[in-house]
């Protein structure tokens, strides 16, 4: 009998596992009595399995900024984050009905302009989107579709509502941890996911090189698909290399790569070999100096001239920066029931734009209850929690919107479920996220859960891994294993 | 293949050769020391000379070191970062070429690539080394063995199987000819003469460190003779350590990626090889002597580069037009 659980405070929290101290949510209470039934040596044994695990194969990240500067093993919490799937499939359904209108979005604004045409969004808030690119008016994406790969980062309230916090609609990172992390709990708990049933997460792979096979140029039956990377000092390198290699296809740099008559080649030992599909690992600024970028060694000079004329493709297109905008994020509920004419499923966090002038000055009144956000930053650089933030940083963060208010949106400071993670020998109570992977080929694929982020140190917010974050492992599991 | 991560694998392969077989000489030499501290005026540190000036870094290793004895040469060869050549140096660029070529090659051969450099990263290993060298060496040396017979048993024997190869024997060749020049650096201590007690157990070290020793006395059962010597590491067709064994498998291996006859030659690359290939075959030990052994081994060591770099031309060079 083992005392993980004794004093666990579920706080004034929605807590994903207990409704209240010492009541444990139904589809947690096989867990549990799993925990109840080990012993704690047998539970550092499973943490020292899955650390070797992670060291030996490598599966690190990058820290910026850092003088270490290398790599660190993303931390992993034993306690997975659980599911049900009635659950699951309301927020599946909203995801899916969010891709959907964003996509169209991003038609609409690449052609006719229809919303903004018709004032539904306001015209400045596209065109000052730093990531807009007009030089792609006009332009024909493969099905139409812009993000094949979508990244929307979801939280829950204090009543457990799903709210999206926002989309990362161009190079989403982390579904290599989703795969690497069920991999370790197979190690570690191999009777208890057979048990649960946990819906598989295995086939990721497979349906994201279906996604790419779809996108290629027309006629291309047998299409060559590479991954390019910006290298090996890439904070997402280990995730590169993991998804080439699982789907078999090349990793490449820019340097492998050159264009010639309007075609992409890459340079083998065998001569120049044409490619037909670039799964694209770097920001549309750097994919090609001669069009975006001139300092950009990592691109291709002729790369987006191939892509114009149609020899390659692109996942995703160029110009879906727009959608993960954070000033555009706002107006997603309404693209939601402008297009498809639907209520949105998953509500957005409320959002007051500093370009707004009424929320300007609400903004810069109430610094210190509201996160500050950049509107195109991400991996939790360029934000401010005001709550947790001293005086200097808020009158900081004030000028800052001041001087720029297109560039910032706040919101007011949502408190994140939490759900139990081992920290300084027992379980705690931690702040987590979760960030589904959408596909979007022939047709919408999600991985089933996704990635749950926590928040590792006490009282914090920030979930990334360049802050101090750690994740879990997210298992989505029918109605009928919770009893 | 792509060009770059032909390029990478022929270096994860050398350098991961390269530790082991700095770990051989450094090992053997330790052990040759102990054989020879009840000789008369024997200096330590001279003994080490030869190896730090064959690593041609003699600049760097006076201004790392204050104390410039066995103990810093045994960690210069061994731990020191800023030698560009020390096995922890070596392994950690391997890995780092095994890294930008993971999807290429096997996990278990990444795992073992990356086990061994977390080992020589790790404050155990320092430990090792300042207890126990001995242990130390065997342990890098039965990693990079592990690593081989890993990718012999888990990496398709394909194109990427054969760059690794080449990039493996090309540093093996040129150690065993580094070992046995080496010992034309050896001076010996005043007093003894060639042919002498000590001169024989230099000589088997050579062997040792080629772990060839066991080998040697089956062929040849009286006396370590140099030309013996010599002859067995330059042109036995059997011994893979030897000269000839590994420019053969070289040769081989750049007619496996090409595809075409090893008896005739599809790039400049397998036109140096097989030539080597040839003479190697056909070189008589009075012929090696009368040109003069250091003389001979350099020029290996110069052939050896022309086909580095011709090997780099046809494969990796990358092409500017299709």
């Amino acid at each position: 009998m083992s005392d993980f659980f004794s004093g666990y405070q579920v706080g004034e929290f929605f807590d994903e596992m207990f409704a209240a101290p010492d009541s444990v949510r139904p589809h947690y209470s096989k867990l549990l009595g799993r925990f109840k039934e080990m012993a704690r040596d047998d539970f550092e044994r499973k943490r020292a399995l899955a650390a070797t695990t992670f060291l030996t194969q490598g599966i690190t990240f990058t820290v910026y900024n850092d003088d270490q500067g290398t790599e660190r093993i993303f931390p992993f919490d034993l306690v997975p984050r659980i599911i049900p799937a009635q659950e699951w499939d309301r927020v599946e359904r909203g995801l899916v009905q969010r891709i959907t209108a964003l996509n169209l979005f991003l038609h609409d604004i690449y052609h006719n302009q229809n919303i903004l045409r018709d004032g539904t969004i306001p015209k400045s808030i596209v065109w000052e989107a730093a990531h807009f690119r007009p030089e792609f008016m006009h332009f024909d994406v493969p099905g139409n579709v812009y993000i094949h790969i979508c990244g929307t980062d979801l939280i829950r309230d204090r009543a457990g509502n799903y709210l999206v916090l926002e989309d990362n609609a161009r190079c989403p990172s982390g579904v290599s941890y989703v795969l690497e992390n069920r991999q370790a709990m197979k190690r570690v708990f191999p009777t208890l996911l057979g048990e649960y049933r946990v819906r598989p997460v295995e086939d990721y792979s497979q349906e994201l090189l279906n996604v790419l096979r779809f996108v290629a140029p027309q006629g291309k039956s047998e299409p060559t698909v590479v991954l390019l990377t910006p290298g090996t000092y890439n904070s997402a390198y280990f995730e590169h290399s993991f998804l080439a290699r699982s789907m078999g296809i090349e990793i490449v740099e820019g340097r492998d790569l050159v264009a010639q008559g309007g075609k992409v080649f890459m340079r083998t030992t065998k001569g120049l070999k044409q490619v037909d599909v670039i799964y694209r690992r770097i920001n549309d600024d750097f994919l090609d100096p001669q069009v975006f970028r001139k300092d950009s060694g990592l691109g291709v000079p002729g790369l987006v001239e191939a892509y114009r004329n149609g020899s390659i493709s692109l996942a995703n297109a160029i110009g879906t920066g727009v959608a993960d905008d954070k000033v555009v994020y706002h107006f997603v509920p309404k693209m939601i029931r402008y297009y498809l004419g639907e209520d949105p499923i998953l509500p957005n966090v409320p959002t007051y734009l500093a370009s707004v002038k009424e929320d300007l000055a609400y903004i810069l009144e109430h610094i210190p209850e509201l996160v500050i956000k950049a509107a195109n930053e991400s991996g939790g650089y360029g934000m401010l929690v005001g709550t947790q933030a001293t005086q200097a940083e808020c009158d900081d963060f004030r000028e800052r919107v001041r001087q720029n208010p297109r560039n910032y949106i706040a919101q007011p400071v949502v408190p994140l479920s939490r759900a139990p993670a081992f920290c300084d020998e027992k379980m705690q109570g931690r702040h987590v996220d979760l960030r589904p992977y959408i596909l979007y080929g022939e047709k919408v694929t999600i991985i089933p859960g996704g990635l749950t982020r926590v928040a590792l140190t006490a009282g914090s917010l920030v979930v990334n891994s360049s802050q101090g974050g750690g994740s879990k492992d997210t298992w989505i599991i029918d109605e009928a294993e919770t009893a | 293949m792509l060009s770059r991560v032909a390029d990478s694998l022929f270096w994860m392969s050398r350098y991961i050769e390269r530790a082991e077989n700095n770990a051989r000489i450094a090992d053997v030499n330790l052990q040759l020391l102990l054989d020879l501290t009840n000789q008369p005026d024997s200096d330590p540190r001279q003994q080490w000379n030869p190896i730090i000036s064959s690593l041609e870094e003699n600049e760097l290793f006076a201004s790392l070191y204050s104390e410039p004895d066995g103990r810093a040469a045994i960690d210069f060869v061994s731990l020191q970062q800023r030698n560009a050549n020390s096995i922890y140096a070596c392994l950690a660029h391997a890995r780092e070429n095994a890294r930008t070529t993971r999807e290429q090659i096997s996990s278990e051969m990444w795992e073992q690539v990356n086990r061994l450099y977390l080992f020589v990263q790790s404050n155990d290993a320092r430990e090792l080394l300042g207890s126990s060298p001995y242990e130390f060496f065997r342990r890098v040396m039965a990693g990079s063995h592990l690593f081989q017979g890993i990718t012999h048993a888990t990496m398709t024997h394909g194109e990427g199987f054969h760059f690794m190869r080449i990039g493996r024997l090309l540093e093996r060749a040129d150690c065993t000819s580094r070992l046995l020049d080496l010992k034309y650096h050896i001076l010996l201590p005043s007093g003894e003469r060639v042919g002498g007690n000590v001169d024989t157990i230099q000589w088997m070290s050579v062997l040792k460190s080629c772990s060839a020793l066991e080998a040697y006395r089956k062929i040849y059962v009286d006396q370590v003779a140099p030309w013996k010597v010599a002859e067995f590491l330059i042109t036995h067709d059997a011994f893979p350590r030897s000269i000839r064994f590994s420019v053969d498998s070289l040769d081989q291996a750049l007619h496996s990626i090409s595809g075409s006859d090893e008896a005739r030659y599809a790039n400049e690359a397998e036109r140096l090889s097989g030539r080597l290939r040839s003479d190697l075959d056909y070189v008589t030990t009075g012929e090696i002597f009368k040109f003069g052994l250091h003389e001979y081994l350099e020029s290996i060591q110069k052939r050896l580069i022309e086909i580095n770099h011709a090997t780099y031309e046809a494969y990796c060079a990358h092409p500017r037009t299709a």
